[in-house]
């Protein structure tokens, strides 16, 4: 075993853009559910339309900025559709609805009917090479320190995405210090004592499911850009579980939790990948058992499995406190 | 990390491209297939005249297949017109993937609207009958304990794994698949008990609030679902038994036998059900428990007992659900997941929390969701069931047959 290696990979993977946008989008899952206690089951939908708002935009001949203002626009929107016939419901039925919403959207996305706009399951590639062009770093050029190094291409979207980490963090300490936050911590403490206050609390949980949702469509436009690529595909069910574990180990309802969450969840996730590809090149025994597929679906497996250990044992996350753990009654 | 493999380790996309009329097994020229990875093509060629093509692709790895049908031969189309691309093919170290696209007859307008309705509607009862069964547990199980419970979907795989291993594996006692049902049913009840007394029973002890416990039976769905797909791989599979049953034609409607087998079955299977639930003394307990429990724990019903028997039952039934899911699809491992947002949409629909709803839902969602498929695209058809979800939620959200009361 090189635990050397091991360990690069997974530190290399979880400083990478990826962990960026799975905290930006946790950063506004948390909004909806952390804070205002929303069970919103199809957040991956607000990253998705977000990620297509932008692709499409450039694809039609736009600017790739204007297209970044419309994903975001477009995810906001999302949020306000959803919201609008769902928000009344109990949680449960909010929880099934949300995640059959975002599953109708991908299947829309990827039917031949939407295939002239969206091209169906092969999706749009190759929109932000305006983005790239901004790069001040050579894009093959390696940085780093020891064997620990990234391209210039890939430092470029790194300090964009955790420039924007740091941005979403500080809107969401504004918010949750400001009067809205506290309506919105009340609305999750006790709906109706904040009713017969005389807040409007449809409104209140209507503009955060809103503002999460465009944190998430910012992440999805990260990851799109990331990658050149975005498909319907790359938006199952199972990113929106990620994340929800994510947000539940940082800590649900705490301005941090969501970028501790993001790190040290992707910190576990590749550092296990990594070790069992290690173990599976260098151990005999391992590499019979287990192929490189199955190693990917291990991992995921320990993901379901954590997110009912951390839910059974640990509510409150790492950084969270007893207290005000949110999810104990309806 | 996998390194970057060259052509010529020659891994290769390939296949034979067979039209079916009935026995008869003709090949297919001339037909352009499309090889892409993250969109990119990759490389394209046509079927020869023996029907077989090859197209190299650099490397192991995922890959996208497309058959562009404007290139079929008049009188010839697929069979699943879902299949004209395949997104994920898995491509190993060296391997020539074989990837098959079934051809049959091309739809010319032979079929009438009569014809066509009636198929979609039996088609539909049939896929009613199944979302019914799997969805009277989640009804049941959410009536007496509140919990809307994410991992019955991998019940319903697990009936029809554990109706496969039995029917069909190589480590299993291959029995005929109507005997391997019985194993099956028991295996999903015997987990719905485990479920119970492990996990769930503990969590109500611990006064875990309920919302907690649906996240957690969401984690537990997601770490059982890619248990499956490690144990039973990736592909999907049919049953050997009634496999490429041919159809026959009653009052002009051509069906296949095992959709009827399937929704008689069902029907009897339900009507069962509801008996159970008003003439037995558990019945009417686990009534009594989903009105109200600490009055039926009062009046001295043994409510642990009755959750107990809930699971017990849920879980069988999602089992049988799953078997015939299997036989009228195929057994996937995470075909219980796709169901699951239609059962959903049953539960809803016919009232959450109430038997007869789940079955009357079920079988509406199965109606709306096959006969959809004559103004929408056939991709589309699960969306219909979902969008129908949504609308009922809008319109009546205590469902059909619930009683009235806040839900918001």
């Amino acid at each position: 075993m090189d635990w050397g290696s091991v360990l690069i990979d997974g530190i290399l993977a979880t400083i990478g853009p990826l962990t960026a946008a799975y905290a930006i989008s946790a950063i506004g899952l948390n909004l909806q559910f952390g804070y205002a206690g929303l069970l919103n089951f199809g957040h991956v939908a607000f990253m998705l339309v977000g990620a297509y708002g932008a692709a499409i935009t450039v694809d039609l001949g736009g600017p790739l900025w204007l297209g970044v203002i419309v994903g975001i626009l477009v995810a906001a929107l999302l949020g306000l559709l959803l919201g609008l016939p769902t928000l009344r419901l109990r949680a449960d039925y909010l929880a099934i609805t949300t995640i059959a919403a975002a599953e109708v959207i991908r299947l829309l996305v990827r039917s031949s009917w939407a295939q002239p706009i969206t091209n169906s399951v092969f999706g749009i590639q190759g929109f932000a090479d305006s983005f790239f062009d901004l790069n001040p770093f050579p894009a093959s050029q390696l940085y780093g320190i020891g064997s620990l190094v990234v391209t210039g291409r890939k430092l470029w979207v790194m300090l964009v995405g955790w420039a924007l980490v740091v941005l979403m963090t500080l809107l969401i300490r504004r918010l949750i210090k400001s009067p809205w936050g506290r309506v919105l911590k009340a609305i999750r403490e006790d709906e109706d004592a904040t009713i017969a206050l005389g807040k409007n609390v449809f409104a209140y949980k209507l503009q955060a499911l809103m503002i999460g949702g465009a944190i998430a469509g910012i992440a999805g436009i990260l990851l799109a850009i990331e990658q050149q690529n975005v498909t319907p595909d790359a938006y199952l069910p199972k990113i929106t579980f990620i994340l929800y574990v994510i947000v539940i180990l940082g800590g649900a309802g705490t301005i941090l939790g969501p970028v501790v969450g993001a790190v040290v969840f992707q910190f576990l996730f590749f550092t296990i990948d990594a070790l069992m590809v290690n173990a599976q090149a260098n151990i005999g025994w391992v590499g019979d058992l287990l192929t490189p597929a199955a190693a990917g679906q291990v991992k995921l497996v320990l993901v379901g499995v954590g997110m009912m250990v951390l839910m059974i044992f640990r509510p409150q996350g790492i950084l969270g406190n007893k207290e005000e753990a949110l999810i104990d009654e309806r | 990390m996998m390194p970057l493999a060259s052509f010529a380790t020659g891994e290769s996309i390939g296949g034979t491209l067979i039209q079916r009329l009935g026995d008869e097994k003709l090949p297919v020229e001339g037909v352009i297939i499309t090889v892409s990875q993250d969109g990119n093509e990759i490389g394209s060629g046509d079927s020869g005249a023996d029907g077989k093509w090859e197209i190299p692709v650099p490397g192991a790895g995922i890959y996208q297949v497309s058959l562009d049908t404007s290139t079929l031969p008049e009188g010839v189309a697929l069979t699943d017109p879902d299949k004209e691309a395949l997104s994920d093919v898995k491509v190993r170290d060296g391997q020539s993937k074989k990837v098959i696209f079934p051809l049959g007859e091309g739809v010319v307008s032979t079929v009438s609207m009569y014809q066509r309705v009636g198929a979609l509607f039996i088609a539909g009862l049939k896929l009613g009958a199944i979302i019914a069964l799997s969805a009277v547990g989640l009804s049941l199980v959410f009536g007496v304990t509140g919990l809307v419970n994410f991992a019955h979907a991998e019940m319903v795989t697990l009936g029809a794994i554990a109706a496969y291993f039995f029917h069909a594996s190589a480590l299993g006692p291959r029995w005929p698949l109507v005997i391997a049902i019985v194993p099956a049913v028991l295996v999903g009840a015997g987990f719905g008990w485990i479920q119970e007394r492990s996990l769930w029973r503990p969590l109500r002890n611990r006064h875990t609030g309920l919302v907690a416990m649906m996240v957690v039976s969401i984690g537990l769905s997601f770490a059982l679902r890619n248990l499956f797909l490690i144990i039973f791989g990736g592909e999907p599979r049919a049953y050997p038994d009634f496999a490429g049953q041919p159809p026959i034609e009653i009052l002009g409607i051509s069906m296949v036998p095992k959709q009827l087998l399937t929704i008689a079955i069902s029907l009897i299977v339900l009507a069962g059900v509801g008996i159970f639930l008003q003439k037995s003394r558990a019945g009417t307990a686990m009534r009594a428990v989903s009105d109200d429990a600490d009055l039926a724990e009062s009046s001295g019903i043994n409510v642990n007992r009755i959750i107990l028997i809930t699971w017990t039952l849920a879980g069988g039934l999602a089992a049988l659900g799953g078997t015939f899911f299997g036989l009228n699809e195929a057994v996937q491992w995470d075909m219980g997941f796709k169901l699951l947002l239609l059962i959903f949409a049953a539960v809803v629909l016919g009232g959450l929390g109430t038997a007869y709803g789940a079955m009357v839902g079920g079988f509406i969602v199965g109606v709306a969701v096959e006969m959809s498929t004559l103004i929408f695209p056939n991709e589309l058809k699960t969306a219909v069931g979902l969008a129908l979800l949504i609308v009922i939620l809008l319109a009546k959200p205590q469902g059909l047959l619930g009683t009235k009361e806040r839900i918001g």
